[in-house]
Protein backbone atom coordinates (compact mmCIF):
# COMPACT_ATOMS: atom_id res chain seq x y z
CA UNK A 1 0.00 0.00 0.00
CA UNK A 2 2.73 2.41 1.02
CA UNK A 3 4.87 1.39 -1.87
CA UNK A 4 2.03 1.87 -4.27
CA UNK A 5 1.22 5.22 -2.71
CA UNK A 6 4.81 6.38 -3.03
CA UNK A 7 4.94 5.15 -6.53
CA UNK A 8 1.75 7.02 -7.35
CA UNK A 9 3.06 10.16 -5.66
CA UNK A 10 6.09 10.01 -7.88
CA UNK A 11 4.02 9.67 -11.04
CA UNK A 12 1.30 12.21 -10.38
CA UNK A 13 1.92 15.89 -10.59
CA UNK A 14 -0.31 18.82 -9.63
CA UNK A 15 -0.90 20.90 -12.74
CA UNK A 16 -3.98 23.02 -11.94
CA UNK A 17 -4.01 24.92 -8.63
CA UNK A 18 -7.22 24.61 -6.58
CA UNK A 19 -8.19 28.24 -7.13
CA UNK A 20 -7.87 27.88 -10.90
CA UNK A 21 -10.08 24.79 -10.87
CA UNK A 22 -12.78 26.44 -8.75
CA UNK A 23 -12.83 29.65 -10.79
CA UNK A 24 -12.76 27.64 -14.03
CA UNK A 25 -16.00 25.82 -13.21
CA UNK A 26 -17.75 28.85 -11.74
CA UNK A 27 -16.74 30.70 -14.88
CA UNK A 28 -18.05 27.91 -17.11
CA UNK A 29 -21.45 28.14 -15.40
CA UNK A 30 -21.47 31.96 -15.45
CA UNK A 31 -20.54 32.06 -19.15
CA UNK A 32 -23.20 29.48 -20.00
CA UNK A 33 -25.86 31.57 -18.25
CA UNK A 34 -24.58 34.87 -19.69
CA UNK A 35 -24.38 33.58 -23.25
CA UNK A 36 -27.74 31.78 -23.33
CA UNK A 37 -29.61 34.61 -21.58
CA UNK A 38 -27.74 37.09 -23.78
CA UNK A 39 -29.03 35.29 -26.88
CA UNK A 40 -32.60 35.71 -25.63
CA UNK A 41 -31.92 39.42 -25.07
CA UNK A 42 -30.41 39.63 -28.58
CA UNK A 43 -33.63 38.16 -29.99
CA UNK A 44 -35.68 41.04 -28.55
CA UNK A 45 -33.98 43.39 -31.00
CA UNK A 46 -31.65 41.48 -33.34
CA UNK A 47 -28.59 43.38 -34.54
CA UNK A 48 -28.37 41.24 -37.65
CA UNK A 49 -30.73 39.37 -39.94
CA UNK A 50 -31.02 36.28 -37.77
CA UNK A 51 -32.33 35.21 -34.39
CA UNK A 52 -31.02 32.55 -32.04
CA UNK A 53 -33.25 29.44 -31.81
CA UNK A 54 -35.34 29.65 -28.64
CA UNK A 55 -34.19 26.20 -27.51
CA UNK A 56 -30.67 27.55 -27.07
CA UNK A 57 -31.76 30.48 -24.94
CA UNK A 58 -32.39 30.99 -21.26
CA UNK A 59 -35.10 33.00 -19.55
CA UNK A 60 -38.18 32.28 -21.68
CA UNK A 61 -38.80 35.92 -22.50
CA UNK A 62 -36.85 39.19 -22.43
CA UNK A 63 -37.66 39.97 -18.78
CA UNK A 64 -36.62 36.50 -17.62
CA UNK A 65 -33.43 36.60 -19.67
CA UNK A 66 -32.53 40.03 -18.27
CA UNK A 67 -33.00 38.70 -14.73
CA UNK A 68 -30.61 35.83 -15.45
CA UNK A 69 -28.14 38.11 -17.25
CA UNK A 70 -28.01 40.75 -14.52
CA UNK A 71 -27.80 38.13 -11.76
CA UNK A 72 -25.06 36.04 -13.38
CA UNK A 73 -23.04 39.16 -14.28
CA UNK A 74 -22.06 39.44 -10.60
CA UNK A 75 -20.94 35.82 -10.56
CA UNK A 76 -18.94 36.35 -13.75
CA UNK A 77 -17.36 39.62 -12.63
CA UNK A 78 -16.44 38.63 -9.06
CA UNK A 79 -15.16 35.22 -10.14
CA UNK A 80 -13.23 36.80 -13.01
CA UNK A 81 -11.65 39.38 -10.72
CA UNK A 82 -10.51 36.66 -8.29
CA UNK A 83 -9.07 34.60 -11.15
CA UNK A 84 -7.25 37.51 -12.79
CA UNK A 85 -5.90 38.82 -9.47
CA UNK A 86 -4.63 35.32 -8.68
CA UNK A 87 -3.16 34.86 -12.16
CA UNK A 88 -1.31 38.17 -12.09
CA UNK A 89 -0.14 38.13 -8.47
CA UNK A 90 1.09 34.54 -8.26
CA UNK A 91 2.78 34.61 -11.66
CA UNK A 92 0.38 31.88 -12.87
CA UNK A 93 -0.33 33.75 -16.11
CA UNK A 94 3.35 34.49 -16.73
CA UNK A 95 4.34 30.86 -16.20
CA UNK A 96 1.48 29.22 -18.08
CA UNK A 97 0.56 31.65 -20.86
CA UNK A 98 3.84 33.30 -21.80
CA UNK A 99 5.86 33.60 -23.90
CA UNK A 100 3.75 33.32 -27.05
CA UNK A 101 5.74 33.87 -30.23
CA UNK A 102 3.99 34.21 -33.59
CA UNK A 103 6.33 31.56 -34.98
CA UNK A 104 5.47 29.00 -32.31
CA UNK A 105 1.80 29.86 -32.62
CA UNK A 106 1.79 29.31 -36.38
CA UNK A 107 3.66 26.02 -35.98
CA UNK A 108 1.32 24.72 -33.29
CA UNK A 109 -1.84 25.75 -35.12
CA UNK A 110 -0.62 23.95 -38.28
CA UNK A 111 0.27 20.90 -36.20
CA UNK A 112 -3.14 20.98 -34.58
CA UNK A 113 -4.85 21.11 -37.97
CA UNK A 114 -2.87 18.03 -39.00
CA UNK A 115 -4.02 16.38 -35.80
CA UNK A 116 -0.48 16.07 -34.49
CA UNK A 117 -0.41 18.69 -31.79
CA UNK A 118 1.92 17.83 -28.93
CA UNK A 119 0.12 17.98 -25.60
CA UNK A 120 1.78 15.00 -23.91
CA UNK A 121 2.82 17.03 -20.92
CA UNK A 122 -0.48 18.38 -19.61
CA UNK A 123 1.33 20.80 -17.31
CA UNK A 124 2.75 22.72 -20.28
CA UNK A 125 0.54 24.59 -22.71
CA UNK A 126 1.57 24.70 -26.36
CA UNK A 127 1.53 28.02 -28.16
CA UNK A 128 -1.94 27.48 -29.65
CA UNK A 129 -3.35 26.83 -26.18
CA UNK A 130 -1.58 29.83 -24.69
CA UNK A 131 -2.98 32.09 -27.40
CA UNK A 132 -6.48 30.62 -27.02
CA UNK A 133 -6.54 30.93 -23.23
CA UNK A 134 -5.18 34.46 -23.36
CA UNK A 135 -7.72 35.37 -26.04
CA UNK A 136 -10.59 34.00 -23.95
CA UNK A 137 -9.46 36.10 -20.98
CA UNK A 138 -9.25 39.21 -23.18
CA UNK A 139 -12.61 38.46 -24.82
CA UNK A 140 -14.15 38.02 -21.38
CA UNK A 141 -12.79 41.39 -20.28
CA UNK A 142 -14.06 43.07 -23.44
CA UNK A 143 -17.47 41.48 -22.81
CA UNK A 144 -17.59 42.81 -19.25
CA UNK A 145 -16.54 46.33 -20.25
CA UNK A 146 -18.81 46.55 -23.30
CA UNK A 147 -21.61 45.08 -21.18
CA UNK A 148 -21.10 47.82 -18.59
CA UNK A 149 -21.11 50.35 -21.43
CA UNK A 150 -24.52 49.06 -22.62
CA UNK A 151 -25.93 48.82 -19.09
CA UNK A 152 -24.78 52.29 -17.98
CA UNK A 153 -24.40 54.53 -21.07
CA UNK A 154 -25.04 57.61 -18.91
CA UNK A 155 -23.28 56.86 -15.63
CA UNK A 156 -20.32 55.22 -17.45
CA UNK A 157 -20.58 57.32 -20.61
CA UNK A 158 -16.79 57.63 -20.95
CA UNK A 159 -16.58 53.84 -21.20
CA UNK A 160 -19.50 53.83 -23.65
CA UNK A 161 -17.75 56.44 -25.79
CA UNK A 162 -14.64 54.24 -25.77
CA UNK A 163 -16.77 51.40 -27.20
CA UNK A 164 -17.97 53.64 -30.04
CA UNK A 165 -21.12 54.90 -28.32
CA UNK A 166 -24.18 52.93 -27.24
CA UNK A 167 -24.80 51.25 -30.60
CA UNK A 168 -21.07 50.62 -31.00
CA UNK A 169 -20.96 48.94 -27.59
CA UNK A 170 -23.76 46.57 -28.66
CA UNK A 171 -21.66 45.50 -31.66
CA UNK A 172 -18.50 45.12 -29.56
CA UNK A 173 -20.48 43.06 -27.03
CA UNK A 174 -21.86 40.83 -29.78
CA UNK A 175 -18.54 40.17 -31.51
CA UNK A 176 -16.68 39.58 -28.25
CA UNK A 177 -19.39 37.02 -27.43
CA UNK A 178 -18.96 35.39 -30.84
CA UNK A 179 -15.18 35.12 -30.35
CA UNK A 180 -15.56 33.78 -26.83
CA UNK A 181 -18.13 31.18 -27.89
CA UNK A 182 -15.94 30.10 -30.80
CA UNK A 183 -12.88 29.63 -28.58
CA UNK A 184 -14.97 27.85 -25.94
CA UNK A 185 -16.31 25.44 -28.59
CA UNK A 186 -12.79 24.68 -29.87
CA UNK A 187 -11.75 24.23 -26.23
CA UNK A 188 -14.50 21.67 -25.64
CA UNK A 189 -13.65 19.84 -28.88
CA UNK A 190 -10.01 19.68 -27.82
CA UNK A 191 -10.96 18.25 -24.42
CA UNK A 192 -13.00 15.58 -26.23
CA UNK A 193 -9.97 14.80 -28.43
CA UNK A 194 -7.61 14.67 -25.42
CA UNK A 195 -10.02 13.24 -22.83
CA UNK A 196 -7.35 12.66 -20.18
CA UNK A 197 -7.08 16.43 -19.85
CA UNK A 198 -10.66 16.57 -18.52
CA UNK A 199 -10.24 15.06 -15.01
CA UNK A 200 -7.20 17.26 -14.39
CA UNK A 201 -9.46 20.33 -14.20
CA UNK A 202 -11.35 18.55 -11.40
CA UNK A 203 -8.60 16.78 -9.44
CA UNK A 204 -5.81 19.12 -10.44
CA UNK A 205 -3.46 16.20 -11.01
CA UNK A 206 -2.05 14.57 -14.10
CA UNK A 207 0.21 11.58 -14.64
CA UNK A 208 3.66 12.85 -15.45
CA UNK A 209 4.67 12.11 -19.03
CA UNK A 210 7.46 9.55 -19.06
CA UNK B 1 -47.66 28.90 1.04
CA UNK B 2 -44.74 29.77 -1.13
CA UNK B 3 -46.74 32.51 -2.73
CA UNK B 4 -47.53 33.94 0.69
CA UNK B 5 -43.91 33.64 1.81
CA UNK B 6 -42.80 35.50 -1.28
CA UNK B 7 -45.32 38.25 -0.72
CA UNK B 8 -44.44 38.69 2.94
CA UNK B 9 -40.79 38.81 1.99
CA UNK B 10 -41.68 41.63 -0.36
CA UNK B 11 -43.75 43.43 2.25
CA UNK B 12 -43.40 47.12 1.69
CA UNK B 13 -44.00 46.51 -1.97
CA UNK B 14 -47.69 47.34 -2.04
CA UNK B 15 -48.57 46.02 -5.49
CA UNK B 16 -48.59 42.22 -5.79
CA UNK B 17 -45.33 41.53 -7.54
CA UNK B 18 -46.45 39.06 -10.13
CA UNK B 19 -49.87 37.61 -10.67
CA UNK B 20 -49.98 33.92 -9.91
CA UNK B 21 -50.99 32.84 -13.38
CA UNK B 22 -48.44 35.05 -15.06
CA UNK B 23 -45.81 33.59 -12.83
CA UNK B 24 -46.78 30.02 -13.64
CA UNK B 25 -46.60 30.90 -17.30
CA UNK B 26 -43.29 32.61 -16.80
CA UNK B 27 -41.82 29.65 -14.93
CA UNK B 28 -43.02 27.24 -17.56
CA UNK B 29 -41.41 29.27 -20.31
CA UNK B 30 -38.34 30.15 -18.37
CA UNK B 31 -36.11 27.32 -19.32
CA UNK B 32 -35.86 25.62 -22.60
CA UNK B 33 -32.15 25.06 -22.40
CA UNK B 34 -31.45 21.37 -22.36
CA UNK B 35 -27.88 21.76 -21.23
CA UNK B 36 -28.67 23.56 -18.01
CA UNK B 37 -31.58 21.24 -17.31
CA UNK B 38 -29.21 18.30 -17.60
CA UNK B 39 -26.62 19.95 -15.39
CA UNK B 40 -29.08 20.54 -12.59
CA UNK B 41 -30.92 17.29 -13.10
CA UNK B 42 -34.23 19.09 -12.98
CA UNK B 43 -36.10 21.78 -14.78
CA UNK B 44 -34.24 24.67 -13.28
CA UNK B 45 -36.73 27.51 -13.33
CA UNK B 46 -39.70 25.33 -12.43
CA UNK B 47 -38.15 25.79 -9.05
CA UNK B 48 -39.61 28.59 -6.94
CA UNK B 49 -36.24 28.91 -5.25
CA UNK B 50 -34.50 29.92 -8.46
CA UNK B 51 -37.21 32.47 -9.15
CA UNK B 52 -36.81 33.89 -5.67
CA UNK B 53 -33.04 34.21 -6.13
CA UNK B 54 -33.53 36.01 -9.45
CA UNK B 55 -36.05 38.41 -7.92
CA UNK B 56 -33.81 39.20 -4.96
CA UNK B 57 -30.89 39.74 -7.35
CA UNK B 58 -33.09 42.20 -9.23
CA UNK B 59 -33.85 44.02 -5.94
CA UNK B 60 -30.11 44.02 -5.21
CA UNK B 61 -29.50 45.51 -8.66
CA UNK B 62 -32.03 48.25 -7.82
CA UNK B 63 -29.88 49.17 -4.81
CA UNK B 64 -26.61 48.89 -6.73
CA UNK B 65 -27.93 51.20 -9.45
CA UNK B 66 -29.17 53.64 -6.80
CA UNK B 67 -25.62 53.84 -5.44
CA UNK B 68 -24.16 54.14 -8.93
CA UNK B 69 -26.56 56.94 -9.88
CA UNK B 70 -24.76 60.28 -9.89
CA UNK B 71 -27.35 63.09 -9.67
CA UNK B 72 -24.94 65.47 -11.40
CA UNK B 73 -24.07 63.22 -14.33
CA UNK B 74 -25.89 64.35 -17.45
CA UNK B 75 -26.96 62.08 -20.28
CA UNK B 76 -25.14 62.98 -23.51
CA UNK B 77 -27.02 65.47 -25.68
CA UNK B 78 -26.90 65.39 -29.46
CA UNK B 79 -27.15 67.85 -32.37
CA UNK B 80 -30.41 68.17 -34.34
CA UNK B 81 -28.77 66.25 -37.18
CA UNK B 82 -28.51 63.14 -34.99
CA UNK B 83 -32.28 62.87 -34.43
CA UNK B 84 -33.75 59.53 -35.52
CA UNK B 85 -36.39 59.92 -38.23
CA UNK B 86 -38.96 58.57 -38.05
CA UNK B 87 -38.84 58.12 -34.29
CA UNK B 88 -40.21 54.63 -33.50
CA UNK B 89 -43.60 54.18 -31.87
CA UNK B 90 -43.51 51.76 -28.95
CA UNK B 91 -46.16 50.55 -26.48
CA UNK B 92 -47.64 47.33 -25.15
CA UNK B 93 -50.35 47.70 -27.83
CA UNK B 94 -50.48 48.62 -31.51
CA UNK B 95 -50.36 52.07 -33.04
CA UNK B 96 -54.07 51.80 -34.01
CA UNK B 97 -55.08 51.40 -30.35
CA UNK B 98 -53.69 54.70 -29.07
CA UNK B 99 -56.14 56.36 -26.67
CA UNK B 100 -57.02 59.95 -27.47
CA UNK B 101 -56.99 62.41 -24.58
CA UNK B 102 -59.19 65.51 -24.76
CA UNK B 103 -56.94 68.55 -24.35
CA UNK B 104 -59.70 70.83 -23.04
CA UNK B 105 -60.92 68.61 -20.24
CA UNK B 106 -57.46 67.27 -19.35
CA UNK B 107 -56.40 67.62 -15.74
CA UNK B 108 -53.28 66.16 -14.18
CA UNK B 109 -54.34 64.68 -10.84
CA UNK B 110 -51.96 64.82 -7.91
CA UNK B 111 -51.92 62.60 -4.85
CA UNK B 112 -49.78 61.43 -1.96
CA UNK B 113 -47.09 63.42 -0.16
CA UNK B 114 -47.86 66.67 -1.97
CA UNK B 115 -48.92 69.94 -0.28
CA UNK B 116 -50.99 71.43 -3.12
CA UNK B 117 -53.02 68.70 -4.77
CA UNK B 118 -55.04 70.96 -7.07
CA UNK B 119 -55.25 69.27 -10.53
CA UNK B 120 -53.31 70.96 -13.34
CA UNK B 121 -54.74 71.87 -16.74
CA UNK B 122 -52.67 71.80 -19.92
CA UNK B 123 -52.42 75.62 -20.27
CA UNK B 124 -51.16 75.80 -16.70
CA UNK B 125 -48.50 73.17 -17.43
CA UNK B 126 -47.46 74.94 -20.63
CA UNK B 127 -47.13 78.18 -18.65
CA UNK B 128 -44.36 76.72 -16.47
CA UNK B 129 -40.70 77.28 -17.47
CA UNK B 130 -39.91 75.04 -20.47
CA UNK B 131 -36.62 73.44 -21.47
CA UNK B 132 -35.71 71.02 -24.26
CA UNK B 133 -33.22 68.25 -24.80
CA UNK B 134 -32.00 66.00 -27.60
CA UNK B 135 -31.19 62.69 -25.97
CA UNK B 136 -31.02 58.99 -26.67
CA UNK B 137 -34.04 56.88 -25.79
CA UNK B 138 -32.80 53.35 -25.03
CA UNK B 139 -35.33 50.54 -25.08
CA UNK B 140 -35.04 47.56 -22.72
CA UNK B 141 -35.08 45.47 -25.92
CA UNK B 142 -31.74 46.95 -26.94
CA UNK B 143 -32.61 49.36 -29.75
CA UNK B 144 -32.16 53.08 -29.31
CA UNK B 145 -33.37 56.27 -31.00
CA UNK B 146 -32.52 59.94 -30.58
CA UNK B 147 -35.34 62.42 -30.16
CA UNK B 148 -36.03 65.98 -29.08
CA UNK B 149 -38.34 66.56 -26.14
CA UNK B 150 -39.46 69.79 -24.53
CA UNK B 151 -41.30 70.43 -21.31
CA UNK B 152 -41.10 71.18 -17.62
CA UNK B 153 -38.33 69.95 -15.39
CA UNK B 154 -39.97 67.47 -13.03
CA UNK B 155 -37.92 68.97 -10.18
CA UNK B 156 -39.41 72.40 -10.96
CA UNK B 157 -42.90 70.93 -10.89
CA UNK B 158 -42.31 68.96 -7.68
CA UNK B 159 -41.09 72.14 -6.03
CA UNK B 160 -44.08 74.11 -7.33
CA UNK B 161 -46.63 71.66 -5.90
CA UNK B 162 -44.84 71.30 -2.59
CA UNK B 163 -43.95 67.64 -2.98
CA UNK B 164 -42.08 65.94 -0.16
CA UNK B 165 -38.79 65.40 -1.98
CA UNK B 166 -37.45 63.35 0.90
CA UNK B 167 -40.00 60.65 -0.03
CA UNK B 168 -38.72 57.61 -1.87
CA UNK B 169 -40.89 57.31 -4.96
CA UNK B 170 -42.77 59.27 -7.58
CA UNK B 171 -45.47 57.25 -9.31
CA UNK B 172 -47.37 57.84 -12.56
CA UNK B 173 -50.70 56.57 -13.89
CA UNK B 174 -51.58 56.75 -17.56
CA UNK B 175 -54.74 56.83 -19.65
CA UNK B 176 -53.94 53.44 -21.19
CA UNK B 177 -53.68 51.77 -17.74
CA UNK B 178 -49.92 51.84 -17.98
CA UNK B 179 -48.20 52.83 -14.75
CA UNK B 180 -44.66 53.20 -13.51
CA UNK B 181 -42.63 54.72 -10.72
CA UNK B 182 -39.17 56.16 -10.21
CA UNK B 183 -36.77 56.92 -7.38
CA UNK B 184 -36.75 60.48 -6.00
CA UNK B 185 -33.08 61.04 -6.97
CA UNK B 186 -33.93 60.46 -10.63
CA UNK B 187 -37.11 62.56 -10.31
CA UNK B 188 -34.94 65.49 -9.22
CA UNK B 189 -32.34 65.00 -11.98
CA UNK B 190 -32.07 68.13 -14.18
CA UNK B 191 -32.81 66.16 -17.39
CA UNK B 192 -35.95 64.48 -16.07
CA UNK B 193 -38.83 66.22 -17.87
CA UNK B 194 -42.58 66.30 -17.90
CA UNK B 195 -42.49 66.41 -21.69
CA UNK B 196 -45.22 68.36 -23.48
CA UNK B 197 -43.49 68.68 -26.84
CA UNK B 198 -41.73 66.41 -29.29
CA UNK B 199 -39.59 67.69 -32.19
CA UNK B 200 -40.70 71.27 -31.38
CA UNK B 201 -44.38 70.34 -31.84
CA UNK B 202 -47.11 69.59 -29.34
CA UNK B 203 -46.52 65.99 -28.22
CA UNK B 204 -48.48 63.88 -30.73
CA UNK B 205 -50.74 61.04 -29.47
CA UNK B 206 -48.32 58.31 -30.55
CA UNK B 207 -45.57 59.76 -28.38
CA UNK B 208 -47.84 60.31 -25.37
CA UNK B 209 -50.18 63.31 -25.71
CA UNK B 210 -50.73 65.37 -23.68
CA UNK B 211 -47.74 64.66 -21.44
CA UNK B 212 -45.12 61.99 -20.99
CA UNK B 213 -42.25 61.52 -18.62
CA UNK B 214 -38.87 61.86 -20.34
CA UNK B 215 -35.93 60.41 -18.40
CA UNK B 216 -32.72 60.06 -20.41
CA UNK B 217 -31.10 58.32 -17.42
CA UNK B 218 -33.53 55.42 -17.55
CA UNK B 219 -34.71 52.81 -20.07
CA UNK B 220 -37.65 53.62 -22.34
CA UNK B 221 -40.32 51.75 -20.39
CA UNK B 222 -39.59 54.05 -17.43
CA UNK B 223 -40.83 56.96 -19.60
CA UNK B 224 -44.63 56.60 -19.28
CA UNK B 225 -46.88 58.34 -21.83
CA UNK B 226 -50.36 59.92 -21.55
CA UNK B 227 -49.82 60.70 -17.85
CA UNK B 228 -53.12 61.35 -16.04
CA UNK B 229 -51.99 61.24 -12.42
CA UNK B 230 -48.84 61.64 -10.39
CA UNK B 231 -48.23 60.74 -6.76
CA UNK B 232 -45.41 60.89 -4.23
CA UNK B 233 -45.08 58.00 -1.80
CA UNK B 234 -42.81 55.96 0.42
CA UNK B 235 -44.60 52.74 -0.54
CA UNK B 236 -43.10 50.89 -3.51
CA UNK B 237 -45.57 51.46 -6.37
CA UNK B 238 -44.11 49.03 -8.96
CA UNK B 239 -45.03 49.41 -12.60
CA UNK B 240 -46.69 47.69 -15.55
CA UNK B 241 -43.54 45.96 -16.81
CA UNK B 242 -41.76 46.05 -13.46
CA UNK B 243 -44.48 43.83 -11.96
CA UNK B 244 -43.94 41.36 -14.80
CA UNK B 245 -40.23 41.08 -14.06
CA UNK B 246 -38.33 43.97 -15.64
CA UNK B 247 -35.84 45.51 -13.26
CA UNK B 248 -37.46 48.41 -11.40
CA UNK B 249 -34.58 50.93 -11.32
CA UNK B 250 -33.52 50.29 -14.95
CA UNK B 251 -31.07 53.19 -14.94
CA UNK B 252 -28.81 54.00 -17.88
Amino acid sequence: MDAVGQNAAAEWVRIHPLLVRITHWINALAILIMVTSGWQIYNASPLFGFVIPDDLTLGGWLGGALQWHFAAMWLLAVNGLVYIAYGVMTGHFRRKLFPITPRALLRDVLEALRGRLAHDDLSMYNAAQRAAYLAIIVAGMVLVFSGLAIWKPVQLQELTALCGGYEGARLVHFFAMAILVLIALVHVVMVVLVPRSFPTMITGRARRAS
Amino acid sequence: MKQRAMQSRLAGHSAPLIEKIERRQFLKQSLSLGGLALLSGCELTEDDGVQRVLMSMSRWNDRAQGWLFNPNKLAPEYPESAITKPFPFNAFYGEDEIEEVDANSYKLDLAGLIREKKPWSLPELHALPQISQITRHICVEGWSAIGKWGGVRLSTFLERIGADTSARYVGFKCVDDYYSSIDMATALHPQTLLALRFADQVLPPKYGFPMKLRIPTKLGFKNPKHIMAMFVTNTYPGGYWEDKGYNWFSGS
